[in-house]
C-alpha cells in the first residue's frame, strides 16, 4: 500500500522491498540477530510472489543452497550476521571464482565470536573484502539509512547481475533495526539489471569467454546450454585448466570485469567538501553522526566536509583523490578500530593527514565523539 | 518540532511496539520520525528500551540522548536513565513499580495496574502507556495514533488496545493540572 | 535388446573434454558412473533436465566428464547446491555424485538435512573408505582397524553407515550395493532416479591404491572379490546382531517409502499464500 506521506519501514523490512524490487525469486538462510527479520518477511513475501524461501540448515548450506538457485536462473540472497558470515566466507570465493550473482546481506554486529549480539559494530569491512581465501575482487556496498538501505539493496542487486559476482550488503545493527520513513519507489522508477543471456547456438556458447564489458552471458541450468561450473580454475569453457596462459587470461578477466565498472560502482556522497580542510569520511550509522557533526562545525564556521561511502569496496579511492589538492586532514569516523582509516591513510601516501574517530566497544558512534576529534583539528 | 522520547523497562512490556506505534502516527501526520531499540539477548524480562525521534527536519543521531519525555516503566530503567531527561522534560512513571524518591518532576500514573485490573494479566501496558502519553502531551493527532495502534497491535486485541489507550488518554489528561506526585501516591 | 554398455557411456561423455580423467587404474569410480549413465539412459530424461552436481573429491570429479548441466561445487557442499537448483526450479532432475568423506564428513550435516526435507534429489555416493584425493586418509567410514595415512596403528573410530543413516534421517529412499554387482547397482540407481522424494544410493567401491594397497587387499579385481565375499542381502541379515554384520556389506534396498515431498509442498505454500 502506498501512502503518501511515506511509510514506517525498518532497515531490514527496507532490504526485504528492495530486493522483491530487484526481482529477488529465492532467499535461503539461517536466522541470527540482527538480520532474521529479513528471512521472517521474506518467508512471508516470496510464496506470495512466486518465489521460494527455504531456512537451511546453516549458513554455509544457506549460501550454498543461493549459489545453486542463481545457476537454476533465479536472482537469490541470503542473509547474516557476523558469526554466519565468517562461516560463509568459501564459498564467497566459489561464487567468485564461478561467476554467479547473488546478494549477502550482513547485518554487523559486535565480535569477534558470539561478541555483543544486538550490539552494533562496523567489525567487518575487512573480512567482506578479504574473508575468502585467495586474491579476488567484490563488490560491498553499505547504508546508512532506511531509504539507502532500499536503494543500496537494488543496486546490490543489479551489480551482482550486470558483474556476475556476489555482492555484499553490509549494514550495521543501528541501520537493520532502524525504522524510519521511506517512500517506496513505484515500478518502473528505478532501474533494475537482469543478466545476460547467450542468445548463441547452446554448441557456441561459453561461459566463461572474454566479452567487450569482460562479463559473459550466462545461461541458466535447463535453459538447453549444457556447461560446466566449477570452483577449480577453468577455461572458456567452464573446464578445469592449470595453462597459464589460460589461468593468466582468466584470472585478469575476473578482475578487470570489475575494474571496467569502478565508475559505476564505487559509490559516495559528498557535503560541503569544495572548500573543506578537514573532510570527516564516514560510512553506514555513523555518517548520520558525522553529519550530525559536519553541520555543527559549518554552523561554526569551519571548513569540514563530509564524504560518505556508498561503497566500501572496491574501494572509492577517486572521490578522495579528487580533494588531494585541497584537504588538510580526512577524519574517519567509523565503528571499529579502523578498518577503513587504514585504507584512506593508504591513499593519502602522506598528501594529507588522516584522523580517526572510532567507536570499538559496541556503541553508536556520537556526534560528540567525533567533534571532540575535528575540533582539535580545525583548531 | 523536534522532540526526543525514550520508552524504557523490561522486554514483554511491549515497549519497541509503542516506540514504532507513536513514530508511525508522526509519519502518517507528516512529520519525520526515526525509532530505535536496546535490548538484552532475552525476548522477557531484560531491559528494554525504545527510543522515537520526531522532527520536521532529517533526523541524523538515531538515538535519543536528552530526552524531552521520559516514561520509566521498571526501576532499574528510571535509575539509568533519569539524569538524561532534558531539563522541564516530561517524566511519566509507572507509580507501583518505580519509586522516584521524592522526584518531583515524576507524574506517576499506575498504568500496569489498571491494565491489569482491566484487561487482565496478559495485556501489556504499552498502548496505555501511550494514551497516557497522549493525555499529558500530544505530539501527533488522537486520531492517526488510533489508526495506527489498530494496524500494530494483533488483530484480536484492537478493541481492547483502544480501550486502553483511550482509559490512558483520561489518566494522562487528569495528571496535567496536578503538582507532580511524590513517591507515596498510591497510598493516598 | 540391451543397448552396449560402450554406446551407452559414449552417449554421455563428453566429447570436447579432454581425458584421460584423473582416477587411478583399478578405481571403482568409473563403475559407478557407468552405472549412473546407464541407469539414466533408462530413465528416458534429456540431458537437458539434468544436473549433475558434485563437492570435492575424487567422485566428485565425475561431473566433468559427462555431458549434462553439471557442477562442481566445494568440499561437502553438493547437497546445499543441488537443494538451490531443486527448490529454484523444480522440473529439473537433480543428482548429487559424491564420495563418502565429501558426504558422510564435511557434508553429513547437509545430507541428514536433505534427508529431513525428503526434496527430490538423488544422491550417489561412492564409498571407497577413504580420501582418495589426498592420497589415503582415514574417512568417516573407514572399518574400525583399518589403516589410513592419519592413522597407521588402524582406526580407532566407528564408522558410519549411510545408507541407513540416510534411513534414519528421513531420506524415503536409500540403498546400498557395490562395484562387483553392477547391475543390481544400476538398478537401484534407476529406482532413486524415479523415485519421489529424497534418494540415496551407497556403492561400496575400490580404492586399490589409497586403500586397498595400505591393508593388504590386493590389487583391484581381489578388492572387487572381496566386494562379493562380504556381501550380503539384507533380505538375510534378519536374525543378525550387530557384531556379526560388523564386517559384512549390507546389500538391498535399506529404505523405500512414500512420503510428501519438500518442492510439492513449497508448492502448496505458494498457492494458499498466493490466494491470500
Amino acid at each position: 500500500m502506498k501512502k503518501k506521506n511515506g511509510q514506517l519501514l525498518q532497515g531490514n523490512e527496507a532490504v526485504v522491498e528492495g530486493a522483491l524490487y530487484a526481482g529477488c525469486s529465492f532467499y535461503a538462510g539461517y536466522p541470527i540477530t540482527p538480520s532474521t527479520e529479513i528471512a521472517e518477511v521474506l518467508s512471508i513475501k516470496l510464496p506470495e510472489r512466486g518465489g521460494t524461501f527455504i531456512q537451511m540448515e546453516d549458513e554455509i548450506a544457506s549460501i550454498g543452497a543461493c549459489l545453486g538457485a542463481s545457476l537454476a536462473g533465479a536472482k537469490s540472497m541470503t542473509a547474516t550476521s557476523g558469526p554466519g558470515f565468517s562461516l560463509m566466507q568459501e564459498l564467497i570465493g566459489y561464487g567468485v571464482i564461478s561467476e554467479i550473482p547473488m546478494v549477502l546481506v550482513n547485518v554487523m554486529r559486535f565480535g569477534p565470536s558470539t561478541g555483543l549480539p544486538t550490539s552494533p559494530s562496523q567489525g567487518d569491512v575487512m573480512q567482506a573484502r578479504w574473508g575468502t581465501h585467495g586474491d579476488h575482487p567484490i563488490i560491498v556496498l553499505t547504508a546508512d539509512s532506511v531509504p539507502e538501505t532500499f536503494e543500496m539493496t537494488v543496486k546490490a542487486f543489479n551489480f551482482s547481475e550486470k558483474y556476475r559476482i556476489p555482492v555484499i550488503l553490509l549494514l550495521d545493527e543501528v541501520v537493520g533495526h532502524m525504522r524510519e520513513k521511506i517512500v517506496l519507489p513505484a515500478e518502473g522508477e528505478v532501474k533494475v539489471v537482469d543478466r545476460l543471456k547467450p542468445e548463441m547456438p547452446p554448441e557456441w556458447y561459453a561461459p566463461y569467454a572474454d566479452t567487450n564489458t569482460g562479463v559473459p552471458p550466462m545461461a541458466a541450468f535447463g535453459d538447453g546450454y549444457r556447461h560446466h561450473v566449477t570452483g577449480l580454475v577453468h577455461d572458456a569453457q567452464g573446464f578445469p585448466t592449470a595453462k597459464p596462459e589460460e589461468v593468466i587470461s582468466g584470472m585478469d578477466r575476473l578482475f578487470s570485469k570489475i575494474s571496467r565498472g569502478f565508475s559505476e560502482v564505487c559509490l559516495t556522497e559528498e557535503l560541503y567538501c569544495e572548500d573543506a580542510k578537514t573532510i570527516i569520511l564516514s560510512y553506514g550509522s555513523a555518517a548520520r553522526s558525522a553529519r550530525d557533526a559536519v553541520e555543527t562545525l559549518r554552523a561554526d564556521g569551519e571548513k569540514v566536509g563530509l564524504l560518505k561511502l556508498k561503497t566500501l569496496w572496491p574501494f572509492p579511492k577517486a572521490a578522495l583523490e579528487k580533494y588531494a589538492n585541497s584537504v588538510e586532514t580526512i577524519i574517519v569516523a567509523e565503528m571499529n578500530r579502523g578498518q577503513i582509516y587504514r585504507e584512506v591513510w593508504r591513499v593519502a601516501r602522506g598528501r594529507w593527514q588522516v584522523g580517526k574517530a572510532l567507536a570499538p566497544y559496541g556503541n553508536m558512534l556520537t556526534p560528540e565523539m567525533i567533534l571532540d576529534v575535528a575540533r582539535k583539528v580545525t583548531k | 518540532m523536534y522532540k526526543e522520547i525514550r520508552l524504557a523497562g523490561s522486554g514483554g512490556q511491549g515497549l519497541i511496539t509503542a516506540g514504532v506505534i507513536l513514530a508511525e502516527a508522526a509519519i502518517a501526520g507528516g512529520h519525520e520520525a526515526v525509532q530505535t531499540q536496546s535490548y538484552g539477548p532475552e525476548a522477557r524480562g531484560g531491559a528494554s528500551r525504545a527510543d522515537v525521534i520526531i522532527s520536521d527536519e532529517d533526523i541524523l543521531y538515531p538515538k535519543a540522548r536528552k530526552f524531552d519525555i521520559f516514561l520509566a516503566l521498571t526501576q532499574e530503567a528510571y535509575d539509568k536513565f533519569r539524569a538524561d531527561l532534558a531539563p522541564g522534560g516530561l517524566l511519566i512513571i509507572d507509580g507501583d513499580l518505580v519509586d522516584p524518591a521524592g522526584d518531583l518532576d515524576a507524574k506517576s500514573v499506575h498504568i500496569t495496574a489498571t491494565v491489569r485490573k482491566n484487561f487482565g494479566d496478559r495485556m501489556p501496558p504499552n498502548v496505555m502507556a501511550l494514551g497516557v502519553l497522549q493525555g499529558l502531551m500530544p505530539l501527533v493527532s488522537e486520531r492517526k495514533l488510533l489508526e495506527t495502534i489498530k494496524g500494530r497491535v494483533p488483530p484480536k486485541t484492537v478493541d481492547k488496545n483502544v480501550k486502553a489507550f483511550k482509559l490512558g488518554v483520561k489518566l494522562g489528561k487528569a495528571l496535567i493540572d496536578q503538582p507532580a506526585a511524590p513517591s507515596n501516591e498510591a497510598d493516598l | 535388446m540391451t543397448t552396449p554398455n560402450r554406446i551407452i557411456l559414449d552417449k554421455y561423455l563428453r566429447h570436447n573434454k579432454k581425458f584421460p580423467h584423473i582416477w587411478c587404474p583399478g578405481c571403482g569410480i568409473g563403475i559407478v558412473l557407468a552405472a549412473l549413465l546407464r541407469a539414466i539412459d533408462r530413465t528416458g530424461w534429456t540431458k537437458d533436465e539434468i544436473v549433475l552436481v558434485s563437492g570435492i573429491g575424487c567422485s566428485s570429479r565425475a561431473p566433468v566428464y559427462v555431458d549434462f548441466n553439471t557442477l562442481h561445487t566445494a568440499h561437502g557442499r553438493a547437497l546445499p547446491f543441488a537443494t538451490g537448483i531443486k527448490a529454484a526450479r523444480p522440473p529439473l532432475k537433480v543428482i548429487v555424485f559424491t564420495g563418502d568423506g565429501d558426504c558422510a564428513a564435511i557434508g553429513g550435516n547437509h545430507l541428514i538435512h536433505a534427508c529431513r526435507r525428503n526434496i527430490d534429489v538423488t544422491t550417489v555416493v561412492v564409498n571407497n573408505y577413504i580420501y582418495g584425493m589426498t592420497g589415503g586418509q582415514q574417512s568417516p567410514t573407514t572399518p574400525e582397524g583399518m589403516k589410513a595415512t592419519t592413522a597407521t596403528r588402524g582406526v580407532i573410530d566407528q564408522p558410519f553407515h549411510i545408507a541407513e543413516l540416510a534411513a534414519s534421517a528421513g531420506a524415503t529412499f536409500a540403498a546400498r550395493s557395490t562395484t562387483y554387482h553392477a547391475k543390481e547397482l544400476e538398478s537401484f540407481i534407476l529406482k532413486a532416479l524415479e523415485h519421489k522424494g529424497f534418494s540415496l544410493v551407497e556403492a561400496i567401491s575400490q580404492a586399490p591404491v589409497c586403500f586397498g594397497r595400505r591393508n593388504g587387499m590386493g590389487d583391484p579385481v581381489e578388492m572387487v572379490k572381496r566386494e562379493k565375499e562380504l556381501a550380503i542381502p539384507i533380505s538375510k541379515t534378519a536374525d543378525m546382531t550387530f557384531e556379526e554384520k560388523r564386517d559384512k556389506i549390507v546389500t538391498g534396498i535399506i529404505e523405500e517409502r512414500e512420503a510428501k515431498e519438500w518442492t510439492d509442498l513449497y508448492a502448496g505454500v505458494k498457492k494458499t499464500a498466493g490466494e491470500e
